[in-house]
């Protein structure tokens, strides 16, 4: 993986102004947060943020159970936060960690009060507006002991824009007996180099569902969010859907330590390369019985491009049950020979088959961000990328 | 309907199909008999246009149309349609979707023709994703109802069936043969029957299908070679009682 080269960005001074309506963007820029999953139209979502640049431009929650704010307000409201800030990814892990420390531009603090049963996503983005703008963020969620959310967090570029860097830190706490989703949406350009750090902590009987979409082109994604399981009888699942066209460089997974009896997780990634990288990385680590982790990594080249899968299984106690399934290869010819013997020709059985590959069902999106992937994976076909 | 002249098949180096003469005819049921290995797959595989099956010598034609070289899609456009044995799970696509994508003969209604196969609950699931033996036969059918093909090829359909499924099979095999499915429902029976003169192509080992499909003629297949052209009722009866023996002297 290359370095980012800190001093090709600005990473000051480029503010935005707030804006109070979201309606009040501009018909392209609508479009690219569409594409990262997030609406203008509040009426069906609970809670609001947008960060533009180095900005924080719009907060507002429509839900008195879910507190959203800039995470700089939240740092002064909450005595820094110390309780959670920076108690699950070490500040001076890398440039960007220490970046995102020293140089802070905003991010999100989203808390869902115990109790609460946030029907309406909470939905995020974090955009990058100006040509070669730096974004230094740091998001926390607290979802309180037997709460339910789901976050929607769109990345995106603004209309036109082509160079960015965006480095991420985000620290998640879903308590006791709470339940998560969060359903994260990249759209970045050819030009954008992004480094989210991301780690997670989920307390007895609590649950993370996690959704990861990336369609778009980008130049190099470094990614690879930690989530322990502390306890006893939780769940979390993770689902990627991940496209690498020419030129984009993505080195991702997941890693989850099941750090408790009656823990159960799966990871599963499907990832084409369309003459991209992907190093597909996954690992579980299992601590105590009973526990059950399953990894699967499964990969489709079309055309050029390299799939890298490198799938870990770290079993420390006796009756830990873990088992991963990888594979990288092409399109079976078994399947588009099933299909062709329906009537389809050869490309419509192929795309048919990469559609059903990219299918994002089993997510729960709501109906308008399925109906956006959906539109985006068609875009992607009809194009020369695959 | 279809016209095979002395078709000769390899899988790789190997001839599995030695000089194959048959003429099926508009609206007859074949039954094709053989014991494991004789060559009956790869029959139904080089019909349909299986790539590994190369055919050296001979002729295949569909509707006086020359298919010997014909890609598998235009087979299927043209008429021609198969139930597999071991058919690919294929991941995200629904069944709904594909017996959709089936009718290239103008739309019809998945959830009508499941009904008729039972599995109306399938249809929203991944299309053969840890389906049974039973649950594949009948999508199967379900995807050829909605295609209406004018030539049914069928390997061995009581394979893995249980005998309650069988029952099913057996109808809905002797449905999509006579024409007798609900897929236009605006049409009288006696109008679906005149339009529909499916032809089948059926490979069977225990002939369990003959209790359910109105067969007009069988042959048996041995090493690649037809023989004991006749009445399936009395060449099923003859392979029980003497085994495939008799085609070997038969042959010789």
């Amino acid at each position: 993986m290359s370095k980012v080269d800190l001093s090709n960005f600005k990473f000051d001074g480029i503010k935005q102004e707030a804006i109070t309506d979201l309606n009040d963007l501009s018909v392209e820029d609508k479009d690219q947060l569409l594409m990262a999953g997030v609406t203008s139209d509040l009426s069906s979502r609970s809670a609001t943020f947008l960060q533009m640049d180095q900005s924080s431009v719009h907060c507002k929650s429509m839900d008195d159970n879910v507190e959203i704010m800039d995470i700089k307000d939240a740092l002064e409201k909450y005595d820094g936060l110390k309780e959670y800030r920076w108690t699950l990814i070490d500040k001076d892990k890398d440039e960007y960690t220490r970046a995102a420390n020293d140089n802070l531009h905003g991010g999100y603090f989203i808390r869902v009060k115990a109790g609460a049963k946030v029907v309406d996503p909470i939905q995020s983005c974090l955009m990058l507006k100006s040509e070669n703008v730096g974004q230094n963020v740091h998001n926390i969620v607290v979802i309180e002991e037997g709460a339910e959310a789901h976050i929607i967090t769109g990345c995106s570029v603004a209309h036109g824009t082509k160079a960015g860097a965006h480095f991420g830190i985000t620290e998640l706490f879903v308590k006791k007996n709470a339940s998560l989703t969060t359903t994260m949406v990249h759209n970045w350009g050819d030009e954008v180099a992004v480094r989210p750090r991301s780690a997670g902590v989920v307390e007895e009987g609590g649950k993370l569902l996690s959704n990861y979409v990336l369609l778009k082109s980008v130049k190099d994604l470094q990614m690879y969010p930690t989530i322990t399981m502390k306890g006893e009888n939780s769940i979390a699942r993770f689902n990627s859907v991940v496209v690498a066209p020419e030129g984009s460089y993505l080195d991702m997974g997941n890693r989850v330590i099941m750090d408790a009896p009656n823990t159960r997780c799966e990871i599963i990634a499907r990832t084409i390369a369309a003459g991209g990288t992907i190093i597909n990385r996954g690992h579980i680590a299992a601590n105590h019985v009973p526990s059950k982790g399953h990894l699967e990594c499964q990969g489709l080249i079309l055309g050029d491009g390299r799939i890298w899968a490198i799938p870990e299984l770290d079993g420390t106690a006796e009756g830990v049950e873990l088992s991963h399934e990888a594979s990288v290869g092409k399109i079976a010819q078994n399947e588009i020979e099933y299909l062709m013997a329906r009537g389809m020709d050869e490309d419509e059985a192929t795309s048919t088959i990469v559609r059903g590959f990219l299918n994002t069902d089993i997510m729960g999106l709501p109906e308008r961000l399925q109906r956006e992937i959906d539109k985006q994976i068609e875009e992607l076909q009809a194009s020369d990328a695959m | 309907m279809l016209t095979i002249e002395d078709l000769h098949v390899n899988i790789g180096d190997k001839e599995v199909l030695k000089g194959i003469n048959l003429e099926i005819q508009e609206g007859e049921t074949f039954i094709l008999f053989g014991p494991n290995g004789s060559g009956k797959t790869s029959l139904l595989m080089a019909l349909m246009g299986f790539s590994g099956y190369e055919v050296t010598k001979g002729k295949i034609f569909f509707k006086g149309e020359d298919i010997t070289e014909a890609p598998m899609y235009e087979r299927a456009r043209l008429g021609v349609g198969m139930s597999f044995q071991r058919p690919p799970t294929i991941h995200g696509l629904r069944t709904r979707h594909l017996v959709e994508r089936c009718a290239r003969k103008g739309q019809v209604n998945p959830e009508l023709l499941a009904q008729t196969v039972n599995m109306q609950d399938f249809l929203d699931r991944d299309i053969n994703a840890g389906f049974s033996g039973g649950e594949i036969k009948r999508s199967e059918l379900l995807q050829l109802m909605a295609q209406q093909p004018d030539l049914v090829l069928f390997d061995e359909p009581e394979s893995g069936v249980d005998m309650e499924n069988m029952q099913l099979v057996g109808k809905v095999a002797r449905d999509v043969l006579d024409g007798n499915f609900n897929v236009a429902p605006d049409l009288t029976l006696r109008e679906r029957k005149e339009q529909t003169k499916t032809a089948g192509l059926i490979i069977t080992h225990t002939g369990y299908i003959l209790d359910y499909v109105n067969a007009d003629r069988a042959q048996v297949l041995y090493k690649g070679h037809l023989c004991c052209e006749g009445r399936p009722r009395d060449i099923l009866d003859h392979i029980r009682e003497h085994g495939y023996q008799e085609c070997v002297r038969c042959m010789n």
